[in-house]
């Protein structure tokens, strides 16, 4: 078992890339018992900051001193032995390997030949009873939720000897109850005595869970010090070295015009059971409509369905009047509706592609764009040198593949290429997940144009902050269901939350 | 930014050639274990084919055929289907050209050649057609089923060489030698250089490279196939009909290999004979990776696979040495360069080949 870390500082810790100050003269300390934070933007530093704690890269210049000592950390392995422990955004789980057997990949055993899992599920049980994490040792990966997940991520750095624990971007990826549930752990977890490092930039969480606060902003420390000094909004102008609000949707007059209507729709998901189960839904012109729920309750499926990207088993689709259920993607395309999907690097793009052929995915038939089948290269680059501009994507030139831009610029390429083709309605999946507050401002006051535009966004997210900033009104998807369609406006966290666990509020 | 590109594409001839060298060092071991001198086999390999007029015409045969398969290869690696099946496909093409070039009504050459050419391609096609049905509708894995058809291609077309297509001469005077009879003199490819096999098929491969460059980058059809090939999700996502280009990329992948065949019947051997594929379709595969699945990046590629084929076979009466240590010094280069490969798409991989380069001349 390592050591207690009582203190752990970094001194004047820089990191070169080619061309990047990755971090610049960094300086930080946590101590036992302490939640730190670490908020930046995308590319401010975070990430690199932790892999070099975590042994995965080497700082150029400065120390990192654990109890006061120097300590050279040269290997992930190495930095388990002292005690520290990662949760990677991305979890490193084997989904069709039990929980036991996923701790017991990265636990070294004592005999060679031998696998000793009762040992482990002793070491899993210890640790959740200790710590309160509940879990099944005998559960497939697969069965789990992603929240579930996420607490055997925990648990196998905890067995390891884990008294200080890196979580990068934890909350990504979790529903608003799981997310409340994963704080109050980090709570108790630094009470019992572990000191815990949170990378995030979701600013309400970083207030709610650490002790202390560091900002990062372009490699740089801009802020160090306690959490309570600062507001969220001062927080978030640190951050971002400049004044950053999200915008908030402005009382409009929706039309009463229905521009899309689905209608008692049933359709199967990826393991052929009843992903949507007689799902009816309406949306107008120039409205946004907000589909809040937990991620799996069919919100793919539905944006699927209306992109004839799946099968509708019985019902209809109907856009302005004409039923266009189960018609090709690209008749769907031709009756322009847009599709800004979940999956920003394989289904919003071709990340192979270059920026400027990413820009055409959906247009490279038409004229100007091509004419009798060949591609025109000179329309093609000053479009999309136009759309570059208008959309201010930082690319270094429309040559560039999309996958070597942020995940920010390449939500930027898809917003710009569907908002471009004027869509009459708008299917927005998870559009700000995992983006920083500055390109998330952007998607927003994006989808906000569209819809005073007199377009009509279908939004789904599972942050219930952002459906109700942009949404005229907020649709409740339980089990493949709209149980509820609330206006924006009158709409309360505390029933939208519930409304998603599926518990109807029956007294109205 | 344009400079950078520079410096990528520096870095990735860098390794590639590095890749090489070690390949050949390797091979070098075995030679010494066969009892040869390495360094005159290979300054036999590289340079014999180059010294005279025989060589170097030797090597464009060579090539012509190669250049071919691989672009049929490069269209169905882009478009994400690994197409092991040139062999099969060059053998239904020669089937299929003999057919017409032996049993059509005789015309003049400027229609027979062209028709000739056609019926090759759409053997090819039909052949490369099986595995991507199979492949899009029936998700089939293509690696199986063009490996597979390889070997039924090669029953069909020897039987008929042994049997209904056989030279009635031979079946006549009792020689019985497999192969079919000659194709009329009219109907050859024009031979470039007097005395020399040499022949038009380079050319036509060549033209053929231009125009599958400006299928493949300058239509929408090529825009889709590459897109079908680089991200199937989105491209589904993106309207396009995916079973049919991964369909497409097949037929085409095919038909090309189909034409190395009539390469093959109408500018080398003027008639069907054994083993006519000669492990085109292999190489081809090779040829295509060396040239970066580049439909122009593969004429070069194919030039020094010709090279690489003629060389081989001077060297190993030069040094005397047994064929199969040239085989594998081939399988050696192949293996380097995929490997090679690795380095030069992997992300990171260069930032840290650099970073050691750096460090080995102390500037780091």
């Amino acid at each position: 078992m390592a050591k207690q870390i009582e203190r752990i500082e970094f001194k004047d810790i820089t990191k070169r890339f080619p061309g990047v100050l990755a971090c610049d003269k960094i300086n930080l300390q946590v101590n036992r018992g302490e939640i730190l934070a670490l908020l930046g933007e995308n590319g401010a530093g975070k990430t690199t900051l932790m892999n070099v704690l975590y042994g995965l890269y080497q700082p150029d210049e400065g120390e990192i001193l654990i109890n006061g000592e120097n300590i050279c950390i040269d290997t992930p392995q190495k930095a388990g032995e002292l005690g520290i422990g990662m949760v990677h955004q991305h979890f490193m789980l084997v989904p069709n390997l039990t929980v036991k057997e996923n701790v017991a990949l990265c636990m070294f055993n004592n005999s060679a030949i031998k696998l000793d899992l009762d040992l482990v599920t002793e070491t899993i049980k210890e640790i959740s009873a200790s710590h309160n994490i509940k879990i099944d040792p005998d559960a497939y990966i697969w069965e789990l939720s992603v929240g579930e997940q996420q607490r055997v991520e925990l648990i196998k750095a905890l067995s390891l000897g884990a008294n200080l624990l890196i979580l990068d971007e934890p909350t990504a990826v979790l529903t608003p109850q799981e997310t409340d549930k994963l704080i109050l752990l980090l709570q108790e977890m630094a009470a019992s005595g572990c000191s815990i490092i949170f990378i995030s930039h979701k600013l309400n969480e970083v207030k709610a869970v650490s002790h202390h606060v560091a900002v990062l902003r372009n490699g740089r420390m801009v802020y160090n010090g306690s959490t309570d000094d600062h507001t969220t909004d001062e927080l978030a102008t640190l951050m971002a070295g400049r004044d950053i609000a999200l915008p908030v949707a402005k009382e409009k007059m929706v039309s009463e015009e229905i521009i899309l209507n689905i209608q008692n729709v049933t359709a199967l998901g990826d393991r052929g059971t009843e992903a949507l189960d007689g799902l009816s839904l309406s949306l107008s012109k120039g409205e946004i409509l907000g589909i809040a729920g937990v991620s799996g309750n069919g919100q793919s499926e539905l944006a699927e369905i209306i992109n004839g990207l799946r099968k509708v088993q019985s019902g209809k689709v109907v856009l302005d009047g004409e039923d266009i259920t189960n018609r090709t993607p690209q008749q769907i395309i031709d009756r322009r509706i847009g599709y800004i999907p979940a999956d920003r690097l394989h289904e919003g793009t071709v990340a192979a592609f270059s920026v400027k052929e990413n820009m055409i995915l959906k247009d490279y038939a038409q004229a100007p764009l091509s004419r009798a089948t060949f591609l025109m290269d000179k329309t093609i680059s000053n479009y999309a040198e136009g759309l570059v501009a208008k959309f201010d994507i930082k690319t270094p030139d429309i040559d560039t593949t999309c996958a070597s831009l942020s995940g920010g610029n390449i939500q930027k390429v898809i917003v710009a290429r569907e908002i471009n083709r004027n869509p009459k309605v708008l299917v927005a999946v998870y559009p700000t997940r995992g983006l920083d507050m500055g390109a998330a401002e952007f998607v927003h006051s994006e989808l906000l144009a569209a819809r005073d535009n007199n377009e009509a966004v279908l939004l789904i997210s599972e942050e219930l902050e952002e459906l109700m900033n942009l949404s005229d009104r907020i649709a409740v998807i339980y089990e493949g269901k709209i149980l509820k369609v609330i206006p924006a406006k009158e709409a309360q966290k505390s029933e939208l939350g519930l409304l998603m666990a599926g518990v109807q509020n029956e007294k109205e | 930014m344009k400079k950078n590109r520079l410096h990528e594409q520096m870095y990735n001839l860098g390794m590639t050639t590095f890749s090489l060298v070690v390949a050949l060092m390797i091979g070098a071991v075995l030679f010494v274990i066969a009892g040869a001198n390495p360094i005159t086999a290979y300054w036999v390999m590289f340079t014999a084919p180059l010294q005279d007029i025989f060589g170097i015409t030797e090597m464009f045969v060579r090539a012509a055929p190669l250049l071919l398969v691989a672009l049929g290869i490069s269209i169905s690696f882009r478009s994400g289907i690994l197409n092991i099946g040139g062999e099969g496909q060059i053998l239904v093409g020669a089937i299929f050209g003999l057919f017409i070039a032996l049993y059509a009504p005789q015309m003049h050459w400027s229609v027979m050649v062209p028709l000739i050419f056609v019926a090759s391609f759409a053997g090819g096609a039909l052949w490369g057609g099986i595995a991507g049905w199979m492949r899009a509708y029936l998700n089939v894995n293509e690696i199986l089923s063009t490996v597979m058809l390889n070997y039924v291609a090669i029953q069909i077309y020897n039987f008929l060489i042994r049997g209904p297509m056989m030279d009635k001469q031979e079946i006549a005077y009792g020689t019985g030698a497999s192969q079919t009879a000659r194709i009329a003199r009219e109907y050859w490819l024009t031979k470039l250089i007097p005395g020399a096999r040499m022949h038009s098929g380079m050319i036509i491969a060549i033209i053929m490279a231009v125009i599958v460059f400006f299928f493949l980058w300058k239509t929408i059809y090529g825009y889709r196939m590459r897109a079908v090939g680089a991200e199937i999700k989105a491209s589904r996502y993106a309207g396009i009909n995916t079973k049919w280009y991964l369909l497409l990329a097949m037929l085409l992948a095919g038909g090309f290999a189909g034409m190395a065949g009539a390469v093959e019947i109408l500018g080398v051997h003027h008639r069907g004979l054994e083993s006519i594929s000669a492990g085109y379709g292999f190489s081809g595969i090779v040829v295509a990776l060396f040239g970066g699945l580049h439909p122009l990046g593969a004429i070069p590629a194919s030039v020094v696979f010709g090279l690489l084929i003629v060389g081989a076979d001077m060297m190993q009466r030069a040094v005397q040495v047994p064929a199969y240590v040239i085989l594998a010094i081939q399988g050696l280069i192949i293996l380097a360069i995929v490997s090679s490969n690795v380095f030069i798409t992997k992300k990171g991989m260069r930032a840290k080949v650099i970073n050691l380069l750096k460090k080995m001349t102390g500037r780091g």
